[in-house]
């Protein structure tokens, strides 16, 4: 250990490990979502309110079902990555574990299960 | 103020996207499965939440690229990122009437 540089032994312990990419993917799905989610808002405020087979039809047309396909899967990875932050920040021990495993399972089963909605109304 | 109010707005959003997800696996499995779904979601608590969360939507939205513009490098006074927060709170309060007005 003694005959290691200072730099060698600083090497992987500063802040920098994957964070820096962490909050690059942030950037990235926000920049996506700056666009996805008016054109969400406008599409599913439109639905909401139609009757079923209305509905139905409405959402079986490529454009409304591929923002929602869209806004949901990056919608939700995003949420995956900010609520980490957050329970990172507030909670220690095992509990952030649990909740950030917990979390990033509801996010890809939510995710999963809308477009799977979505494939299954267009198809 | 305006930060940690993004992040709450941001995780208080769970709420309206998980009743979207339902919305819409309802509306995947059948008419009595929509019925109960959208009764719920068009209920004075559902409507509660989905207009809360649109205005949530546009708050988050709005303070997210007030984060991506200091990323860039740029508004970093204090002075301006407050004149931003000012307009960026009038900005969200006008989407949201305007949502609730147009749909």
């Amino acid at each position: 250990m003694r005959y290691m540089t200072d730099r060698k032994r600083a090497s992987g312990l500063g802040s920098a490990k994957s964070g820096t990419m962490h909050h690059w993917h942030m950037i990235v799905s926000s920049v996506a979502l700056v666009g996805l989610v008016p054109l969400f808002i406008f599409t599913f405020g439109r639905a909401l309110g139609m009757g079923y087979d209305e509905a139905l039809v409405y959402y079986a047309r490529p454009f409304p079902a591929v923002v929602a396909i869209l806004t949901i899967l990056v919608g939700f990875y995003h949420f995956k990555g900010g609520v980490q932050v957050l329970i990172e920040d507030y909670v220690h021990g095992f509990a952030r574990k649990a909740l950030i495993i917990g979390m990033t399972c509801l996010s890809y089963a939510a995710a999963a299960t809308g477009v799977f909605a979505l494939a299954r109304i267009a198809l | 103020m305006s930060s940690i109010v993004t992040r709450l707005t941001g995780n208080a959003l769970i709420v309206a996207a998980l009743m979207v997800v339902w919305w819409f696996i309802a509306l995947a499995t059948g008419p009595e499965a929509f019925a109960r779904a959208d009764g719920f979601v068009r209920s004075w608590f559902g409507d509660l939440v989905m207009f809360l969360s649109v205005w949530a939507v546009w708050y988050h939205l709005i303070f997210g690229v007030r984060h991506l513009i200091w990323d860039s490098g740029r508004m970093l006074d204090v002075e301006a990122s407050e004149r931003f927060a000012m307009g960026g709170v009038i900005a969200s309060v006008l989407l949201t009437i305007f949502v609730v007005i147009v749909l």
